[in-house]
């Protein structure tokens, strides 16, 4: 993507602190959603690994921080690397699962982990609060010196941020010989052996990385709204996460971040022009978009971009 | 390396001018319409929780007028999809800043009103629950006031009646949530305490429950009652397949709290539901002048419907927020919320008083057996205890 178009997405991003100062809970869970989908992108867009329980790991990252806060471990950033240990660590225990079989196989195992794990969560009322979700979590100000306000101006600076610092970084592990090897390898995985890549190994980490961008995702949520509840962990999550990167478009870090955006913001503004017919408008919207634009809106705006140019 | 520099640059220029946006100074109240924040689940597996309530909430203010101590009212609805607590906080919040509104009100399910409970405090705005029923749900704020029931009072009339049926046994079915193991607790505590026995304690999961199997236990375990709880909505579900598993035959007879025989599904669940003894605190067959224009202008409104007890829930929140701003002129805040503690009135489902110091709903709840008046089934009340408090947790 052109340097300037670069800025000026970021710089849009941040302006919404100005432009929109009545909405920024809406704009911090868009960043957050952001994130969510930036580490679906890595799996599914560079990695080639179909999943349906991303959810797992957001929703472990988000119990992760939130259990932490409950505890009385309230600072965020420290909040932050536990949930993506934790959620890094499943990923990496359950990458040999997943990876077994080929892309069906993979869609049903992680859907069933998923489950299980929502299970779960439901089943240990003394630990997670059951259907009623975590009580009690108290988040203590950003570096000592931002408290989280009602309007969600912390909140939002602070998920905006962190999934600033965290594309930056994903920027550098796909542009790096680790992230070629994942496009190789969805490409064509049975050649990249005699490139001499270890497939397996380079699946298991992305797995694990994905993973840790989840809970980190999570783990924002669970302190941005001091709250968490079973819906983290839901199936619906993870599927709306792959609607995002599919809207926005596969296999681009800006593609996923832009997916996650438009469709939150097209989410609130349709519910609440239409609360009870919303539903039907979002499908509609979505439909559209899939017959005008291949490789979703970033494909969507290159077409009309390179038209012009 | 030209991008790094651009964005380092463009970031220093934005951080110099960081400045937080300045908060609107609050104008004079008087004349200024008074907005309430409506959050219900409007789509989603619970929105007949939610279209029973905005329905009674906008039958309310044709009835009685939008105009309450010299501000008319004006109802912002927003959907939470009743399962996602994070969008119900969220619209909260949004509410409470841009839209700036008078008071929350709505909250269909306990994790909902959980979640929406620390902006309440932190905006020092009153929060009408008017759905969620959980004991616990007021004290999560001192702002929070009730308007709808709470589990454990609904359910302790149910097993004290069983005992004096001469009940000797009972199973239970419940929903696996809050409200769902409150109705568990109350009903064995009460019943156990009378000298019943509980054989069975059953939990049905929350969401997509299969009935099936949790009703064939029981019809193998044969107990004389079987108490059931499950979330408004639901009731048909359960009363279809107690039928298919034949537990009448056997001799089950099906008590619970009113949930169960929601009076919006009453009519579909047909010759099962028949005989079905609960305890609740709104049936639509309520015997009052009050009542009656409320059903009569309900069903006026919304063809198709009949009002049930989420609906009443509905309409005592308004009028308590109608009532607190015409005692106030118009107040905002903690006056408004200081005017609403204690206030008792007539419902339709009879007399009411939202408790000064727990700010939870005092209310009678009556005995009811579903029979068939007219072609249609109803829930006809035959017992009542008179002003029942949450009996607590």
């Amino acid at each position: 993507m052109r340097p300037a178009l670069e800025a000026g997405f970021w710089l849009l991003a941040l302006s919404g602190f100005w432009l929109m100062p009545e909405q920024l809970p809406l704009l911090g869970q868009a960043a957050i959603a952001a994130l969510f989908v930036l580490s679906l992108d890595l799996l599914v867009g560079y990695a080639g690994v179909l999943t349906l329980g991303h959810a797992a790991f957001f929703g472990l990252g988000a119990y992760g921080a939130g259990l932490l806060a409950q505890q009385g471990w309230g600072e965020p950033l420290s909040g932050l690397l536990a949930a993506a240990l934790l959620a890094g660590l499943l990923g990496l225990l359950t990458a040999p699962l997943v990876l077994r079989g080929g892309d069906l196989p993979a869609l049903m195992v992680t859907l069933g982990l998923s489950l299980m794990l929502g299970e779960a969560a439901n089943k240990l009322p003394g630990l997670t609060g059951g259907a009623d979700g975590l009580l009690g979590v108290e988040i203590w100000p950003v570096l000592g010196l931002f408290r989280f306000d009602l309007h969600g101006r912390t909140a939002f600076l602070y998920a905006l941020a962190v999934l600033f610092l965290l594309f930056l970084l994903a920027r550098r592990i796909t542009a790096s010989p680790f992230g070629l090897a994942l496009r190789g390898i969805r490409g064509n995985a049975r050649r990249m052996p005699a490139l001499g890549t270890p497939v397996r190994r380079r699946l298991v980490a992305a797995y694990a990385l994905s993973a840790a961008y989840a809970g980190i995702a999570g783990a924002l949520l669970a302190q941005t709204t001091q709250f968490v509840s079973l819906d983290a962990l839901s199936f619906q999550r993870s599927a709306e996460g792959l609607l995002m990167l599919v809207l926005g478009g596969l296999g681009a870090l800006y593609g996923a971040m832009l997916g996650a955006i438009v469709f939150t913001l097209a989410h609130h503004l349709l519910s609440e022009m239409s609360p009870l017919f919303w539903q039907f408008w979002i499908g509609l919207a979505l439909v559209g978009l899939a017959l005008a634009g291949r490789g979703g809106l970033l494909g969507l705006g290159a077409a009309l971009l390179g038209r012009r140019a | 390396m030209q991008a790094r520099v651009t964005r380092r640059a463009a970031l220093g220029a934005g951080a110099a001018a960081l400045i937080a946006p300045a908060l609107a100074a609050p104008a004079l109240a008087q004349g200024r319409p008074a907005r309430i924040g409506l959050i219900l689940p409007m789509t989603g597996p619970f929105a007949s929780t939610g279209r029973q309530v905005e329905a009674a909430v906008r039958l309310y203010l044709r009835q009685r007028g939008e105009s309450f101590g010299g501000r008319r009212l004006e109802i912002l609805l927003r959907d939470d999809t009743g399962t996602a607590p994070e969008v119900t906080r969220r619209l909260a919040q949004e509410l409470v800043v841009r839209d700036k509104v008078q008071a929350l009100a709505g909250f269909g399910l306990t994790p909902l009103a959980f979640a929406a409970a620390p902006v309440a405090t932190e905006a020092k705005l009153p929060m009408v629950v008017m759905a969620a029923a959980t004991s616990a749900i007021v004290q999560r704020s001192p702002f929070i006031l009730r308007t709808s029931f709470t589990l454990p009072q609904v359910t302790a009339p149910i097993a004290e009646w069983a005992l004096r049926e001469r009940v000797q046994t009972a199973a239970t079915l419940v929903a696996d949530y809050a409200p769902g193991l409150d109705a568990e607790r109350v009903f064995k505590a009460r019943f156990t305490g009378g000298g019943g026995r509980v054989p069975l304690e059953l939990r049905t999961p929350l969401r997509n429950p299969d009935y099936a199997p949790f009703l064939q236990r029981v019809r193998d375990a044969k107990p004389e009652a079987l108490f059931i709880f499950v979330p408004s909505g639901e009731g048909a579900a359960v009363m279809k397949q107690f039928a298919e598993r034949g537990l009448a035959e056997a001799g089950v007879r099906l008590i619970g709290t009113g949930d169960v025989v929601d009076d919006d599904l009453l009519n579909d669940m047909g010759r099962p539901a028949l005989g079905a003894v609960t305890s609740h605190h709104y049936s639509a067959a309520h015997d009052s002048p009050e009542n009656k224009a409320y059903v009569q202008g309900f069903i006026a409104a919304n063809p198709g419907m009949r009002p049930n007890f989420m609906s009443v829930g509905g309409w005592d929140g308004m009028q308590l927020i109608a009532e607190a701003l015409q005692a106030t002129g118009g107040g905002e805040g903690e006056a408004l919320l200081a005017a609403m503690k204690g206030r008792s009135w007539t419902s339709p489902r009879g007399p009411i008083t939202i408790d000064a110091e727990t700010r939870d709903i005092v209310q009678d709840v009556y005995i009811r057996r579903v029979e068939e008046r007219d072609g249609q089934l109803w829930n006809i009340e035959f017992d009542r205890l008179p002003a029942m408090r949450d009996p607590g947790t």
